[in-house]
């Protein structure tokens, strides 16, 4: 059986990389949207409208890609979809309603009359803090394997923290990178407070999911795993040091580096997704059900991989040219 | 018992989803294009009154956008967290529909929408018009996508069943299903309508708070020109549709018509009260012969009736009778006054009287018709979906058996916090709308997206 050979084994496999990927766009892209979001009642009026403004372009676009990630669960794994959703409806739901009051906010605080700007602010804010809150739930539920337990909820709830803390961070990384002046020293200042959250958030998770399951205990903590995989935790621990560093120095003079923290955020998020999903790999629903089990007919993820072979490309091309159009400095959102 | 109160309030909290996201795609789809033409006219005659047009109704557009993106994902996750049996059993013909969706029409629209949106003094003006032309076609692809899905929904075929389990043997008659056609038809002209009414009701509440402007005419015109010009046609596609539901699903029909037993010179019932304990109709007023000559063309011919539709041992296979016959009422009732007023409003406008020739009542009778489209979509949406009822897909699954096994206080808390959230939502579209206008109105300039409390150093811009 070679790996072209029999498309039930390598379709599914395919699938899953496609799903984590856009995923982990997802994290990363909407990642910042929801810190920003997050972070706006520390800045002053005009500063809020500069950061809404510094992710107003891309939002709508960051987030499809959880429409993506969430439809390949529905189109490629329909039989662990249900187990998944059904288990995580509360935050679900909490999210969805989040992600509703983030979205129409950005709208509506710039088209309603100023004194119920303020109302919306607040939505915008609560918005962000309820979707990424239940984000970080659910990925706590996620890696305790979906059970209900005190101890499962409360690592949840934990995580629930660590996200969000995660988040704000990614985006007080793309605020340096997007802000000048006083917004860009509170986003630096921000970026260093938060980036301790980050390290506990990745620390309490790596410690946590070998503890639950002994495969994946075994899958990290043994000869030659253990050394294959170290370079993992050592690049996120050589990251994050980067990163201090960098923070310490910024801003500088003619705004070199102001890229730099976004970048090694991103690569920190990638690093941290790897790990999980080297930890879960090949189960979908943990330790119960695998992609392979889960898996739609091979004919309809065939007809799905043509098109997302000739689309994803597409897709990454047109998203590059909009971040290459609202490059630079942030400036006033406007239609005109 | 307690599946039961969990499938009741599964429905519910889906009904109330999906009335709430298709308000807004049902603006966007043919505001986009309306858009473009704006900016096409701008194109041809270099006259700021497009540009002015194209400004203003943007903003309606960004807004009912937004609106719709949100509440759309809300639907992509209640697939799966209140439906998990739509997937798993025919997931290999929704999903690669859906994903096409996504792919092509979903990332398009957004990532175009930005560009569209804030990109207008960052790129040549051929790049912002296409960029409103590639957020129009992706609304577009995105409803013909999911009307394939739906209408294979209502018409299923193209595939085969293996241990409940739906297979795809024939992409072609998938995407081409029976009703397809029809229905995709029927939904586009609503949006034309839904729009066309929207700028007119708009434009006539901006008049009549004293607006003068060449944009303000122009609009108006517009608008009442494509309701016009849609309302004939939409009312033949209707039809076409209808003859389509004839062949295929006729227990709906029976439901539309409130017909009981299959006979010939059935009566169009312009009033009745359908008991469906009894299995007749109360206070029946009716057209003889009416419902069939319009849908045999001749007057003895056979309606099917829905007694037709009760399984021996008594159980009900046709849909909720009070529900499909009194939405499809509702749709029509609200076709026939699109008709009216939009016809008596062209001819009042006629030979360069323009709204100048439009009698008080009549523009106030555009205020409250904005939102007709709205309306007719609803209950033309509630005629064919609970005209589906009791299936989820026609023949091939019930929805009584895709529902997921969630608590019932769980959906019932968070139906509550939808409906919240959604009313909310509603009154601050609602009232955005009319704050608009009257900014508009009243000349003052309505904030842009984001820009500064102390805009005093910014330029104003010329609207």
């Amino acid at each position: 059986m070679t790996l072209f050979g029999d498309p039930a084994v390598w379709l599914p496999v395919v699938f899953a990389a496609l799903m984590g990927l856009s995923i982990l766009i997802y994290v990363v892209l909407d990642g910042f949207d929801l810190g920003v979001g997050i972070l706006t009642p520390l800045g002053n009026e005009a500063e809020k409208d500069r950061m809404v403004a510094s992710i107003g372009p891309f939002w709508d676009a960051n987030e499809t890609w959880l429409v993506m990630a969430v439809g390949l669960l529905l189109v490629a794994f329909p039989a662990a979809h249900g187990t998944i959703l059904t288990a995580l409806y509360l935050p679900v739901a909490i999210m969805l309603i989040g992600l509703i009051l983030r979205g129409t906010a950005f709208e509506f605080r710039a088209k309603v009359a100023l004194p119920k700007k303020n109302a919306w602010n607040v939505a915008f804010f609560a918005g962000s803090i309820m979707t990424s809150m239940a984000q970080g739930y659910m990925l706590g539920l996620y890696v305790m394997g979906l059970d209900n337990s005190w101890t499962s909820q409360a690592f949840a709830l934990l995580t629930a923290v660590f996200l969000t803390v995660g988040y704000s961070f990614i985006g007080a990384c793309w605020l340096i990178l997007k802000a000048e002046g006083e917004l860009q020293l509170k986003a630096v200042r921000w970026a260093r407070g938060g980036i301790w959250g980050v390290v506990l958030g990745v620390g309490a998770i790596s410690l946590a999911t070998p503890l639950v399951s002994t495969r994946i205990w075994e899958r990290w903590f043994s000869i030659p795993e253990f050394f294959l995989l170290a370079p993992l935790p050592l690049m996120s621990a050589a990251l994050i040091l980067g990163i201090w560093v960098v923070l310490r120095r910024l801003p500088t003079a003619n705004d070199s580096f102001a890229w730099l923290p976004f970048a090694g955020a991103s690569a920190l998020f990638v690093l941290a997704f790897t790990g999980l999903a080297y930890s879960f790999y090949p189960y979908v629903v943990p330790e119960k059900l695998t992609i392979y089990a889960a898996a739609s007919a091979p004919e309809s993820l065939m007809i799905i991989l043509v098109g997302a072979l000739i689309v994803i490309p597409v897709i990454a091309g047109y998203s590059a040219l909009a971040y290459y159009i609202f490059r630079g400095k942030a400036r006033d959102l406007r239609y005109d | 018992m307690e599946m039961m109160d969990t499938l009741l309030l599964s429905r519910i909290q889906f009904a109330a989803n999906i009335s709430f996201h298709i308000l807004f795609p049902t603006i966007t789809i043919a505001l986009g294009w309306v858009l473009v033409f704006f900016k096409w006219r701008y194109a041809r005659t270099s006259d700021q009154v497009w540009m002015d047009a194209y400004f203003f109704w943007v903003k309606v557009f960004a807004l009912s956008f937004a609106m719709g993106v949100v509440s759309g994902i809300t639907m992509s996750f209640q697939f799966g967290t209140n439906w998990p049996g739509f997937m798993e059993s025919v997931g290999n013909i929704a999903g690669p529909l859906l994903a096409y969706e996504i792919m092509t029409a979903f990332f398009m629209e957004a990532v175009f929408l930005g560009i569209m949106l804030f990109g207008f003094s960052r790129v040549p003006g051929w790049a912002h018009t296409g960029a409103t032309v590639l957020v129009a076609v992706g609304t577009t692809m995105s409803t013909f996508w999911i009307l394939v899905l739906n209408s294979w929904m209502h018409t299923p075929q193209g595939f085969e069943m293996r241990d409940g389990v739906a297979y795809a043997t024939d992409w072609f008659a998938i995407i081409f299903n029976p009703s397809m056609p029809y229905r995709l038809a029927h939904v586009l002209l609503a949006s034309g309508l839904t729009v066309g009414f929207l700028i007119a009701g708009m434009s006539a509440l901006r008049w009549v708070m004293g607006e003068r402007s060449a944009e303000v005419r122009k609009s108006l015109r517009l608008g009442v020109i494509m309701g016009a010009a849609i309302i004939p046609v939409q009312i033949y596609a209707g039809d076409m549709h209808g003859l389509n539901t004839l062949e295929y699903q006729p227990a709906k029909v029976a439901a539309m018509e409130g017909n009981w037993e299959t006979q010939g010179n059935v009566p169009l019932l312009l009033f009745a009260l359908p008991d469906e304990d009894a299995r007749e109709n109360r206070f029946e007023i009716g057209i003889p012969s009416g419902a069939s000559l319009i849908l045999t063309h001749r007057l003895d011919g056979e309606v099917p009736g829905l007694n037709d539709f009760v399984a021996e041992d008594g159980t009900i296979l046709h849909p909720p009778v009070n529900a499909v016959f009194w939405s499809f009422r509702v749709m029509v009732g609200t076709g026939m006054a699109m008709l009216a007023l939009s016809w008596a409003a062209l001819f009042l406008m006629r030979r360069g009287r323009g709204i100048e020739g439009l009698p008080r009542p009549v523009l106030w009778a555009f205020m409250p018709m904005a939102f007709s489209g709205w309306l007719a979509t609803l209950a033309g949406w509630y005629t064919t979906e609970i005209g589906r009822q009791p299936w989820l897909v026609t023949g091939v699954l019930s929805t009584d058996a895709a529902v997921g096994d969630v608590a019932p206080a769980l959906v019932a808390s968070t139906l509550v916090a939808y409906l919240m959230i959604y009313g909310a939502l509603l009154v601050a579209y609602v009232s955005v709308l009319v704050y608009l206008a009257r900014r508009k109105a009243k000349g003052g300039t309505a904030p842009v997206a984001g820009r500064p409390v102390s805009g005093a150093i910014q330029s104003i811009p010329a609207e």
